[in-house]
Order: structure tokens, then sequence, then C-alpha cells
């Protein structure tokens, strides 16, 4: 067995050998499920694994259809798109962000179906992929259950409706504390921490994979300011979990205005939204 | 319903091969050894004992041995709170009662819908089980699928266990049963119905899960604000001595003073943490204060009471945006 993965990995290299370019890392997370994942996602594209990429979440979820993420891959200059996996979910993406204008930084939750790697592949403007992430322990059971929203009839007269809410940092704004304090620790009153902003949808986000209930869930969703400029485009997939919430950073000078969030879901449902600061 | 059904119909399958289990009782017997909770009765006031488990969470070590039951001598027979974890402890508490006393078993009460509070019930007669009838529709409703997350937990000891709904509802007021007089109270928050039995004839309360002691309180259904308003009500029984759901007893109200205070930090972090924007991750690396981390889990049950209770503050967060 060992055997037989130093092969495939000495294949690999070979395949993806360039000049400059080391052989591909050993998964840390040592998942069996990588080398096809990065076959299939990253076929003959740079893969680097990049401690920049930080994948937050719990090492053992207490709820398999709610576990907590969140990827910062802010660290990292010149994010164009970040793509979160989870190795053995039946459904192995979670979601694609685009970090436009925003940081590349983003909270969910997301149902998993049985102990994984959550991983976040970051691709900066050289085209390279950057990959960080974490292994989390569960129960399972999320992706084939059914959403408590598919079986009461109250959602669908909230289908999409959006809940958000802006924090601005504690300079602006002097009797909030700025979350990102908490968070990574910064000093107030400085003016150059993000604006937060945190959003929550109401929608099943059905998988497809329980018993009799197609797949339901949101798709797209853009973030931007009200002149039109784009902040973050988030695509979702099925796994993210029933009526998703995000939470978002964004440079402290694009949020003096409101922010809409618009998109919608796998059936053409629109969502659309004002947030005031 | 469609899996309590079939686990009767395997019941009776078993039953049907029961003329070849020679072998079968030899390895239970051998079991009941390797299987013993070593419960021991606590007597703490007249006709009253206390058998207290471990500050633990399950595990196969103590195989569910974490929760206290209690039970009381009236003269017109036994009042059992709380029957276990399982069908072994069922059965050994059976036993546990029958080495303190000659009394029958008069009435055993769910006091709510938490599995290592009702999957001991098999042992005992059936219509003497009593619960809350919101405890009745909880065990009907979600008690087999507690049970397998038990055997996941607890692994052999819960060999044999299968869910019993208590078919009696129980109302609050007054109950006397033989010389003692108790008082039903039927409240919530830490599940949606929680039932505490005050005892005036001793001054004995038995809080259930409303209370925890020197272990922190769990949160998988609570509702803080009802759960802090269920608090007081039992604090002006004035009792004299106070059973936990989990911990040891309580002689000088210690216990609901703790368990007050955990809930009432429990809730202003995770509201703070709300009104102040932070994402679930960020909740979850918050540091538990000194005060609180001296209570046995308190570090893990805070994990596990943010991912069951922040959206709930997190939503009541963004919706006060929403009317700004
Ligand atoms: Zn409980």
């Amino acid at each position: 067995m060992r055997l037989f993965i130093a092969t495939l990995l000495a294949c690999t290299s070979c395949l993806l050998a360039s000049p400059g370019l080391a052989a591909p890392a050993r998964d840390p997370l040592e998942s069996a499920r990588w080398e096809d994942m990065r076959k299939l996602y990253f076929p003959g594209q740079r893969v680097v694994f990049d401690d920049r990429v930080r994948v937050t979440a719990p090492v053992t979820a207490e709820d398999s259809m709610n576990v907590p993420v969140r990827v910062d891959a802010s660290g990292l200059p010149g994010v164009r798109k970040v793509t979160v996996f989870a190795d053995f979910n039946p459904i192995l993406e979670i979601l694609r962000f685009y970090p436009q204008g925003a940081l590349a930084s983003l909270g969910f939750r997301v149902k998993l179906q049985q102990s994984t790697p959550i991983r976040a592949a970051a691709q900066t403007a050289d085209g390279v992929w950057h990959v960080g992430g974490t292994w989390v322990n569960t129960a399972g059971g999320g992706c084939t259950a059914p959403s408590t929203g598919s079986a009461s009839p109250e959602w669908q007269s909230k289908l999409g409706e959006v809940s958000g809410r802006l924090w601005l940092p504690v300079a602006e704004a002097p009797e909030a504390s700025a979350p990102a304090q908490a968070g990574k620790g910064g000093k107030p009153g400085q003016g150059n921490e993000p604006v937060r902003l945190r959003l929550r949808i109401i929608h099943p986000m059905d998988t497809g994979l329980a018993p009799g209930i197609p797949a339901f869930f949101v798709q797209d969703l853009k973030v931007t300011e009200a002149g039109g400029k784009e902040l973050m485009r988030i695509e979702a997939f099925e796994p993210v979990s029933e009526n998703p919430v995000f939470t978002l950073d964004l440079p402290p000078a694009r949020a003096a205005g409101p922010i809409v969030v618009s998109g919608r879901d796998n059936n053409g449902n629109a969502i659309n939204a004002r947030i005031a600061p | 319903m469609k899996k309590i059904l079939m686990l009767a119909l395997s019941l009776c399958a078993l039953a049907g091969l029961a003329p070849a289990g020679v072998t079968v009782a030899t390895a239970l017997a051998a079991d009941a050894g390797r299987f013993d909770y070593g419960l021991r009765p606590e007597r703490i006031a007249e006709n009253t004992w206390v058998v207290v488990g471990r500050r633990e969470d399950f595990t196969t070590e103590n195989g569910g041995n974490i929760v206290n039951t209690a039970f009381v001598a009236t003269g017109a027979g036994v009042v059992v709170i709380d029957t276990g974890s399982s069908k072994r402890y069922g059965e050994q508490l059976l036993a546990a009662i029958a080495s303190v006393t000659d009394e029958p078993v008069a009435m055993v009460l769910n006091t709510h819908f938490h599995p290592d509070h009702f999957l001991g019930n098999q042992a005992f007669p059936a219509d003497r089980l009593f619960a809350l009838p919101a405890t009745i529709r909880g065990i009907a409703a979600d008690g087999n699928a507690f049970a397998e997350n038990l055997y996941r937990m607890s692994g052999d000891w819960m060999r044999g266990t299968e869910v019993v709904v208590p078919p009696n509802p129980l109302a609050p007021g007054p109950l006397r049963v033989g010389r003692h007089d108790f008082e039903v109270l039927a409240l919530g928050g830490h599940t949606e119905a929680d039932l505490a039995l005050y005892d005036r004839t001793t001054g004995v309360l038995f809080a259930s899960d409303l209370v925890f002691n020197e272990r922190a309180p769990t949160t998988p259904h609570a509702h803080l604000g009802n759960w802090l308003s269920a608090l007081d009500r039992l604090e002006a029984t004035g009792a004299a001595l106070v059973v936990p759901g989990h911990g040891p007893v309580s002689r000088d109200g210690g216990a609901i003073a703790q368990t007050r205070a955990y809930l009432g930090w429990l809730e202003r972090t995770l509201n703070d943490a709300a009104e102040r924007g932070l994402d679930m991750t960020e909740v979850l690396a918050l540091p538990v204060p000194a005060s609180i981390r001296r209570i046995a889990l308190a570090e893990a049950e805070y994990r596990r009471s943010v991912v069951h209770l922040y959206p709930a503050a997190e939503q009541r967060a963004l919706a006060r945006a929403g009317q700004r």
C-alpha cells in the first residue's frame, strides 16, 4: 500500500515538473482522496500547500448539519478565487468565493456526511493554487438528512429573505467594538480594521440526497457597493448549511454607503437586500 | 414509528430462539460482571436515596453512568426519579432500590427526554412510568435516535436497551404518595419540558437537569431565558437539599447559584459576541474565564453550547439591525 502511494506521488510529480518547481508536497492532512481531487479540480495547474490559507473549524463537530468554518487567505496577496472542499462529503465542493473588493476571508457553516478534511484552495494572480485545511471529526449524516425547512410550511413565505448587518471599525463607531479585535487581537481606534458584514438568508439548502427531496440551494450571491462595484461573489453548493450565514470582511473605505446583496437559487428564485451601515 | 416497529419485531425473533439460548445466557452472565455500574444508593434524607453518577461525558468506560437517579420509599411504594442510561442501568438501579427497601415501585418519573434519564425504563413496570406530556412526545419522537447515539458513545453497556415511552402524563401540582407530600413542578429551559419534584415532607428538591453541580450544564435543547426563570422557581421552594441532574447533592443552594452563574455567563458571552459581529469560529475561540473553567467539562460544554445557541443569538443581533 505504502509503495503504491509512493509510486503515485513520484508519477504526479513528473507530470507537474517544470523549471523551478518542487515536487508536490505530501498532503499534510494525509487524505486518501486528495490526489484524485487535485487531478480533477486542478489538472495541469500548480498546487502548493500554504499556511497562509487558514481554515478554522472545530476538531470535533457538535452538529454535522451546522459545522462552522472560516477560511482566511487574506495573508496571501492577490487572491482571485477561493474554492472550499470537504474531501469525504458526497458533494465535494462546498462553495467558491471571489474576493474582488473584499478581504479574502469568509465564514460560513457546512453539512458533513462523515469525518473529513475541509480545505480551501486560493488561486493567486499567477495562477498558482495555495491550499490549506484542517480535519473535522463528526458523527456524520449531515448531507442525507432533510432540512427542517423542507418539513415546515413557514419558510416558503420567507424564502430568500436576508437579514444583514454591518459593523464599522472602532474608530468610526466609538461605542461598538470591532470584530477584528476579538478575532485577531488588533488595536482599536487605528481606523484600518475591516468592516464586518454578516448575512443570513432563509433557505432550506436541500442537498438532493435525502430521499424524495430534490436539491434546492442558493447558488449565486453578489455583494456590491450601492454604486454597483462588486465586493465579493459567492457560488454556493448543496453542502452549505440551511439558512446560510456568511461573515465577510471589507476594507473600511468600501463600506461607507449601503451594501447590496443579490443572487438566486438553483430554481431561479431571486435574492435581493440592501444593508445600511 | 417504523423504527420502533422494526425493533419490536427483532425482539420477537430473538425470543423465538430462546430454546437454543444456553450459551447466550452464559455470555450474559459474564457480561453482567463486566458491565457493573457499581450503583450505590446514598441516603440523603428520611426514606430518600440518591445514586450519584460521574462528572464525565458518555464513554465506553463509564457506560453512561454520568447521571443522578433518586428514589423515595414513601410507605406506599417507591417513587423513582429517572431510570438511567441503559437497560442494564435500570436493572441495577432496581436491584439497588431492593437493597435498601422492601417496598414495591409505585411511580417512576422521567424528568425530561434526554436519554440518560429514561433509557433504564425497560427494567420497570411500564404502567408505572410517568412524565410531562411534552416529554412523552419527545421520547416517542426522538428516543430511538438518542439511543442510537448512546450505543455509539457507550458501546456494549447499551446492549438490549429499547426505548419505552412512559404512558402516563403527569400534571403540575401537589402529589401525595404514602407519607410524602410532593409538589410536581412543570418547568422548562434545559429542554422544552423539565420536571422537578419537591418533597415538602423532607425538604428535598429533585431538580432534574435544570441544576448541574460542579459539572457544566449541557444545552442541546436549551432556552437560556426559560432556564434562568425556572431556576427562580426552584429557588423559591426554599429546599434544604437540592439533588441536581448531574453532580453532587447540594446542601446550601450552591448548585442553583452555580448553574445560574454559568448560564448567565453563557448568555452574556453569546449575546455580546453576536452584537460585536463575531463569526461562530471566533466565538468558539473565545477564552473561558477561570471562574467558569474550574467547573468540570466547562470548556467542552461551552464549545458545544456555542453551536447549539449562537445561531439564535446572531439572528437576534441581525434582526435588530433591520429595525434600526
Ligand atoms: Zn438533560
